[in-house]
């Protein structure tokens, strides 16, 4: 980018402050950043990293126990201590924002239209029925099908990529000098990602207005920016153009960001390897609607006739989209919901197995979840929590051997053994995400469902949590089935992938073939959108 | 939205069914009955009115016919207000009680629509603090308090408005009893609207409202208040049940001649048609408001609208 544009947004000494209970925190700790006009400016980081509360900060949206001091001037004006009547000035006309989750950042009262209309109603004085031509026009060109009809509906009724689309139609309305993307496209599909990117990187084309993207993601940022700022703990780390940080990175954080993307291939099993857990013709159905009187109006098939053998020692990644049904498959497979099908797990016949008959089984089949906030108990310390399935398993276990037991996995899964007497909350994410795989390996399990286990985690993070899991895999002789939307974390984990959509296999075969030379078209519009992305 | 309606007015029919039914049991298998006076009366006299009101009949008998006579809007005569029938003394005392119960859900839901938002704004404030203490002094102190210590204070000591009484029901009559019936809900109304706002303050589309420059009225009534007031919307088809159909203790100490007292004097007395009209007069007031409610929250809320 050259040099000779002006700078819209300067930021110089910004801070980020949040007065807590324990005191205060320091989000931000004085950056400066630079934005030109037309430029797209990455600004990376993982999570607490501050590069959203800068932002947010400079926008006045801070949570009310934040603070910000120092200087943000877009055009001159400055930003900071801005009044707010001055301020709305700027916002949502001049600078606009989009978020990340495309659920819930839009009202689930009105009617898009109606969201779309009130920037326009309240910055250029229009009414609703004058902003109603601008509306359909700022719809078809986010390329939402249908506007006319598509005006009336509301976010419930718009699937997650349309909703975002129905955000950026938004931030495009008063036409801005600045858009703020703020992880426009972490809650998104990979092909719903690029699509939402390419519709970005077009519209900044004919609109010239600068994007300022705020990611963790960094194959999005070399694809997608011109310069690159990385953040850590509330400091700038690094700062240059897109080939100086990918190419020369000078900082080891930036390079560690760089290596972090998952790595390695796992061999497959050996050809005689026994089969144990098998299931044939897997289906399940969901009803729709219908009340406690009413039958249900319509079946819905998640997963329609799937079949998965998984050997001894072998990791299977299931790879699809949201509502392919992966993950439906996962507990299928494990007998955690009703389902038809033929299921085999070592030699035994499980098909007909009720809950009571699947339990004594449940010890070797093991489940970890995605979100380590939700799937752990706040109410239990992290001891009583990974030895909970001990007391149903192994009931003769007396309390000593029971905290021997939950050291010795606590010290497997790379945690401090002192944390039994600890809560969940008081522990990161990635922490957390080991405390669930705890309570997996604490009943020495055969069969592990991983689902999802990584997708929450930021990206250093994820890499360490999947070298563990492949160390236990060693050790244990475990057998995995990874599902997974992420094919960067697939192709690194699993040695045979299947490829599901709409409930059923759409492609199988070992992780080579199908990442090297996919056959289906769905697959190779999955390996386009995600791997054009990466680095 | 029509086929909606008509379909929640016929399951009215069962569940009013259901209420008769145990009322009706209820109320016979309690002892004493409505002619069990302090001095008995002589057993000829007894047994006269027993046949003059069909209660020597077998209780099944009897049942069946309360049913047949309820369903053409016969509710009987009264045991103890011997010149009425049941239906003539609710249409006396109902427009008094409804009158006196909508301007104190109007009062309830204003007032504490209002406080709770601000108090919701202010959020720890000393504001929010002070209206908060007030309100839940609403719902600690009960209304047989309230009552007398306002007349004391606002009728005997200041002499601002009567002490009680309907007179042309004109807003110096009605403005003690409003006040002491509607208070406790205003506190409800309140607490509800502060917790409810407080959340939806924290919305997602708050912040995204907030971000595109919206004026700051517009954020809070627009955005914010219309989500927060959906719990606020559900809780108002019990308290108007309940605000409309009167209340005893307040139109006691006003001395207001609507039906609340008729709940508890039918069953003291043990007049069995008085009570069982007073259920009814409930029950249909309960089912009402709960359609009003499922509609006006689906006019408020498009993910639940009815078609």
């Amino acid at each position: 980018m050259t040099d000779t544009k002006e700078n819209i947004l300067s930021v110089r000494g910004l801070k980020v402050d949040f007065t807590t209970p324990d005191g205060d925190v320091n989000a931000v700790k004085g950056i400066d950043l630079d934005v030109k006009a037309g430029e797209t400016l990455a600004v990376v980081g993982e999570s607490g990293s501050g590069k959203s509360q800068t932002m947010m900060g400079i926008m006045g949206l801070l949570a009310r126990n934040g603070r910000v001091t120092g200087s943000a001037k877009y055009r001159g004006k400055e930003l900071v201590g801005l009044p707010l009547k001055r301020l709305n000035e700027v916002r949502g006309s001049k600078i606009t924002m989009i978020f990340q989750e495309p659920m819930t950042s839009l009202d689930p009262l009105y009617t898009v239209g109606r969201q779309i209309a009130e920037p326009l109603v309240h910055h250029k004085g229009m009414t609703f029925k004058q902003a109603k031509v601008r509306v359909l026009e700022l719809l078809k060109l986010v390329g939402i099908p249908d506007p006319e009809r598509r005006i009336n509906s509301y976010p419930h009724e718009m699937s997650g990529g349309q909703r975002q689309r129905v955000m950026i139609a938004m931030a495009l309305a008063n036409e801005p000098d600045l858009l703020i993307a703020d992880e426009p496209t972490t809650a998104l599909d990979v092909t719903i990602q690029a699509q939402i990117l390419d519709l970005l990187r077009s519209l900044q084309k004919r609109f010239g207005m600068a994007i300022v993207l705020i990611t963790h993601d960094l194959g999005i940022v070399k694809h997608f920016a011109d310069r690159v700022v990385v953040m850590r703990r509330g400091d700038v780390v690094e700062r240059g153009s897109i080939k100086d940080i990918f190419e020369n990175p000078q900082e080891d954080y930036t390079k560690m960001l760089l290596a972090a993307e998952p790595s390695g291939t796992k061999e497959p099993p050996a050809d005689n390897a026994p089969i144990i857990l098998e299931g044939r013709n897997v289906a399940v159905d969901f009803a729709i609607g219908g009340g406690f009187f009413t039958s249900a109006k319509t079946m819905f098939r998640a997963v329609d006739g799937v079949s998965v053998r998984l050997k001894k020692g072998q990791t299977i990644g299931i790879v699809g989209e949201s509502g392919s049904g992966k993950s439906t498959l996962g507990r299928a497979l494990l007998r955690l919901l009703p389902s038809s099908g033929q299921y085999h797990f070592g030699s035994k016949n499980i098909s007909n197995f009720d809950r009571s008959a699947m339990r004594p089984l449940r010890r070797e089949l093991q489940l970890v979840f995605q979100d380590p906030y939700g799937s752990l108990s706040p109410r239990q310390t992290v001891g009583e929590i990974i030895t909970e399935g001990l007391f149903i398993h192994e009931p003769q276990l007396s309390r000593a051997e029971r905290d021997k037991r939950a050291i010795a996995a606590l010290k497997e899964v790379g945690l401090d053994p002192a944390a039994r007497n600890r809560y969940p909350h008081e522990f990161s994410g990635g922490q957390r995400q080991r405390i669930a795989i705890a309570r997996a390996v604490i009943l020495k399990p055969k069969v592990v469902i991983l689902d999802e286990p990584t997708s929450a985690l930021d990206r250093s993070v994820q890499g360490q949590v999947i070298d563990l899991l492949r160390d236990l895999q060693d050790k244990h002789d475990l057998s995995y089935i990874f599902i997974s939307h992420d094919l960067a974390v697939i192709k690194a984990m699993s040695d045979y992938v299947i490829v599901m959509k709409n409930g059923k296999i759409v492609e199988e075969g070992d992780t080579e073939d199908i990442f090297e030379t996919p056959t289906q078209n769905y697959t190779k519009t999955l390996m386009a959108a995600a791997f054009d992305l990466e680095i | 939205m029509f086929h909606f309606v008509l379909r929640r007015l016929a399951s009215a029919v069962p569940t009013l069914f259901i209420v008769v039914t145990i009322s009706f049991f209820l109320m016979r298998f309690a002892p004493g009955g409505p002619f069990n006076l302090e001095r008995p009366l002589p057993p000829a006299t007894m047994e006269n009115l027993m046949r003059a009101y069909h209660l020597d009949q077998p209780l099944w008998n009897q049942y069946l016919q309360y049913l047949k006579n309820a369903v053409t809007g016969d509710f009987g005569p009264s045991y103890i207000y011997k010149d009425n029938t049941i239906a003539e003394l609710i249409g006396k005392g109902l427009p008094y009680s409804v009158q006196l119960g909508t301007y104190a859900l109007l009062f309830a839901l204003i007032g504490g629509v209002l406080i709770g938002t601000i108090a919701a704004l202010r959020q720890n404030s000393f504001i929010d603090f002070l209206v908060m203490s007030v309100a839940t002094t609403g719902v600690t102190v009960p209304n047989f308090v309230v009552g007398p210590i306002m007349t004391l204070i606002f009728a005997l000591m200041l002499a601002w408005v009567p002490a009680g009484g309907w007179g042309d029901g004109s807003l110096k009559f009605l403005i003690l009893p409003v006040i002491t019936l509607g208070l406790p809900q205003l506190a409800v109304f309140a607490r509800l609207t502060r917790g409810s706002m407080i959340e939806a303050l924290h919305a997602d589309h708050i912040r995204t409202a907030r971000a595109y420059g919206l004026p700051a009225k517009v954020v809070v009534v627009t955005h914010a208040m219309r989500g927060a007031l959906l719990p606020v919307v559900s809780y108002l088809a019990p308290c108007a049940a309940a605000l409309l159909t009167g209340s005893a203790v307040v139109e006691s100490i006003f001395t207001i001649p609507g039906v609340g007292r008729y709940f508890v004097l039918g069953a003291i007395n043990r007049d069995y048609t008085l009570v069982m009209g007073t259920v009814v007069l409930v029950a249909i007031f309960v089912i009402v408001f709960n359609l009003v409610v499922d509609i006006l929250y689906g006019l408020l809320d498009p993910r639940v609208r009815h078609d």
